[in-house]
């Protein structure tokens, strides 16, 4: 899909030394009407077709979204940070990647993943509990989801640099949320993919809040977009609500990553619908007409709108969508009651390439402690088999003698 | 130079390290170098010669490059300068900027995009410039290095070497003479290796970059211009084993890295008084080598450790404590730990006071009752 989606990257450059405008970059707007040609910074917008695409992946995401929160709040998962609100900065980058590249995601990216090809048991053995990570990363080109906050976008400078140093064309994605750019490492990325000119591609989604602390209270200038300027690469103020406006973004840092232009710095406007995880309670910081406001821009709505007001979006397509969004969740519903199979020796088996022999010795030991839980369980269930309630009543008083 | 280059404080007791041979730096960048791929050269067998702990690493490193086009190099000064110790010394111009690169001062992003790079299949050697200033790069270390291979159940393995200039003995002003080892041996996922000569420099070394597990490599700062005649490329024993360096009857003494060296010069003290002592060097922090030091320990009946480091929580703490669980009733005598103070690293007028000496090692051991 990225493609279709070409454009002239000599009108499009940015300075490197001037900051992006404070009103942020949009092709759609709230009324699904397409903007003039200052809001859309000269930026085509996309083919219908591919917008057609966005919708329906975001569509069936924001089902996986729902359906994902509700089995948490049914107690089938330990926790979800969901992107309810956020799809379009989620969906957009992914869409914007080709397969070869690599997705470096969050704890609240599991839609990305979704819509990247990972199927819903995978990504969400690691919410369940199974185990930390739950994707075959080389398969799908995706790092293990993040909970370090911006550590992981060190870990896609290093690979954009090694497919620069191999001369190959494979671009890497990183998202990180408003909070994290607070982060050290956030810095040092930014710093070092400049520096190194890695062919890389940060996408900030800023949805306002860091569990609980607004972006004033992270930060003193105005946009996390600025922020590009001071380590030289360009950078862009995005509404995140806008699918169209962040696909054209960053299909164009893409382009630019792999033609050898660098690094750039992508902030998408967003809100996060939902709390921070089931474990947070979001009233405690914000009001819920802010909430309530924000639902007023959604993502997918104001596409809707607009491929409706195009005559592109057919019902026979809408619940041809909507079948395919049911279908994923009644999917993702099946996997999440069915039990993971959890073998408690698998602990001591991935930890080193090399084995070492301590570590044999421990393994064994749980070896042998649940060969013994089992053994009492087996005798324990055959005297309860084999002990009628009378002679249960029989055995009671010379038990008692053994003891005494 | 940068912030974190080592001033050498002079007019201190102990003798001030220099460098062997000092390079001028070119200005020039060398020649562009083609991408990595694949190459089938390899080392010829050097003449017997005197070498340097750090000329033993510079030359692993070198023979590591030729032989695997996928191993590249960056840290803080390691390319027309060398490193601050050396230990790169000339490879940027053999090798050119592609594999030898000097990156940002940061050393979380050091290691962090390390990790990228490993993921994408290079095997990347890093330096952090000093033990003390390995710290902001804990985080990658502990939460990423050590636990990827574990929380992708292997799919994604690191094979990264964190070379880690360490200890002090070389007067040092502040936050050059760390001994942290036990933060990262406390670490599982992480393999911590020590040489404590120029043979097993070489050998280790090679060994660390061919490992698919990522490998913290302490190098003894005191220890870097120590001489041995070496004929490389050399194999010693295996990374991860111990070895008895002098046989013994009476005692077992375990050290490591920089006091190494403290527990020969202790033996031959000794030897001069009556009392055979038997010194481990283990090599190997993690994994511990049970077998050879357990069998050494269960001999002598006696043993103790020794190190830079402070002794709370310190590593002997480690080797005592196994030592006991599976030796206990071999043993005559508590383990003892003869280590730095708990105090930080003192300053270079003071720290011949803090160093474990072999006068310290011998009075701790008479306090045993001999009978």
């Amino acid at each position: 899909m990225a493609h279709d989606y070409v454009m002239d990257l000599t009108a499009l450059s940015a300075s490197l030394r001037t900051l992006p405008p404070s009103q942020p970059l949009r092709l759609i707007d709230e009324n699904g009407l397409r903007t003039d040609a200052e809001a859309s910074a000269g930026f085509p917008l996309p083919s219908t077709e591919i917008l057609l695409g966005l919708y329906r992946k975001m569509v069936i995401a924001r089902r996986f979204d729902l359906q994902v929160t509700a089995l948490t709040r049914q107690g089938r998962l330990a926790t979800y940070p969901s992107a309810l609100g956020q799809e379009a900065c989620e969906i957009a980058a992914v869409a914007a990647l080709d397969a070869d590249d690599w997705l470096f995601p969050t704890y609240r990216d599991s839609i990305a993943l979704l819509t990247r090809g990972v199927a819903p048991e995978h990504i969400l053995a690691s919410f369940r509990g199974d185990w930390h990570s739950g994707y075959d990363n080389y398969e799908h080109r995706i790092a293990p989801q993040a909970t370090p906050l911006a550590t992981q976008a060190l870990h896609a400078v290093g690979l954009a640099t090694a497919s620069k140093l191999k001369r190959d064309k494979t671009v890497a994605l990183t998202f990180l949320g408003d909070g994290a750019t607070s982060e050290g490492d956030a810095h040092e990325a930014f710093n070092f993919a400049a520096v190194w000119q890695a062919p890389v591609v940060f996408v900030v989604q800023n949805n306002q809040f860091a569990i609980s602390v607004p972006l004033d209270k992270q930060m003193h200038c105005q946009m996390i977009a600025d922020k590009a300027v001071g380590y030289g690469m360009p950078g862009y103020f995005v509404d995140g609500n806008d699918v169209a406006a962040m696909y054209a973004i960053v299909t164009h840092a893409v382009q630019n990553a792999r033609s050898g232009a660098g690094p750039t710095l992508i902030e998408g406007l967003t809100y996060r619908i939902e709390a921070h995880t089931n474990s947070d309670d979001p009233t405690r910081y914000r009001a819920s007409s802010e909430v309530e406001e924000w639902k007023g821009r959604d993502p997918i709505a104001r596409l809707e709108k607009y491929l409706l007001s195009e005559g592109a979006l057919s019902d026979s397509e809408r619940s041809d969508i909507d079948a395919a969004a049911e279908k994923l969740a009644a999917a993702t519903r099946e996997c999440m009651t069915r039990e993971a199979e959890i073998d408690p020796l698998e602990l001591f088996d991935h930890l080193y390439a090399t084995p070492r022999p301590a570590l044999a010795e421990q393994r064994q030991a749980l070896a042998d402690e649940l060969t013994a839980h089992a053994d009492a369980e087996l005798s324990e269930a055959a005297l309860s088999a084999s002990a009628t309630p009378a002679a249960a009543q029989a055995q009671a008083p010379a038990q008692t003698g053994a003891h005494s | 130079m940068t912030a974190n280059h080592l001033d050498s404080v002079p007019g201190t007791a102990l003798p001030t390290p220099t460098p062997p041979t000092p390079t001028t730096p070119s200005p020039v960048p060398p020649a562009p170098t083609p991408p990595i791929s694949q190459t089938d050269a390899a080392p010829a067998t050097r003449a017997p010669a005197s070498v340097t702990m750090a000329a033993a690493l510079n030359a692993a490193i070198r023979d590591a490059m030729t032989d695997d086009p996928t191993v590249v190099l960056f840290g803080e000064d390691i390319g027309p300068l060398g490193g601050v110790f050396r230990v790169t010394d000339g490879l940027y111009s053999e090798f050119g900027e592609t594999r030898v690169s000097d990156s940002p001062l940061a050393e979380s992003g050091i290691v962090g995009t390390a990790i990228g790079m490993a993921i994408y299949g290079l095997r990347p050697v890093v330096e952090m410039q000093f033990d003390a200033f390995s710290y902001p790069a804990f985080q990658q270390i502990v939460s990423h290095v050590a636990k990827m291979r574990n929380r992708t159940k292997g799919r994604i393995t690191l094979p990264i070497v964190i070379r880690i200039p360490y200890a002090g003995d070389i007067g040092g002003v502040e936050h050059h003479s760390d001994s942290s080892e036990a933060y990262w041996t406390s670490t599982p996922g992480l393999t911590v290796v020590t040489p404590s000569n120029p043979a097993d420099a070489y050998s280790m070394l090679r060994e660390a970059i061919a490992s698919d597990d990522p490998v913290i490599f302490m190098e003894p700062k005191s220890r870097y211009w120590s001489k041995a005649e070496v004929s490389l490329p050399i194999h010693t024993t295996p990374m991860t084993r111990a070895e008895v360096l002098r046989e013994g009857t009476d005692v077992t003494l375990i050290s490591y890295g920089p006091t190494v060296k403290t527990a020969l010069a202790t033996a031959e003290q000794a030897a001069d008084e009556g009392l055979s002592i038997e010194v481990i060097d283990l090599r190997s922090l993690s994994p511990f080598d049970d077998e050879t030091v357990s069998a050494s320990v269960r001999k002598t009946s006696r043993a103790a450790v020794i190190h830079e480091a402070a002794q709370f929580g310190g590593y002997g703490a480690e080797v005592a404590a196994r030592l006991t669980e599976r030796s206990f009733f071999h043993l005559a005598a508590p383990i003892l730990r003869i280590t730095g103070f708990d105090i930080p690293y003192p300053s270079p007028k003071l720290e011949e006071f803090f160093l474990p000496t072999p006068d310290r090692v011998l009075s701790a051991i008479e306090k045993w009752e001999w009978s």
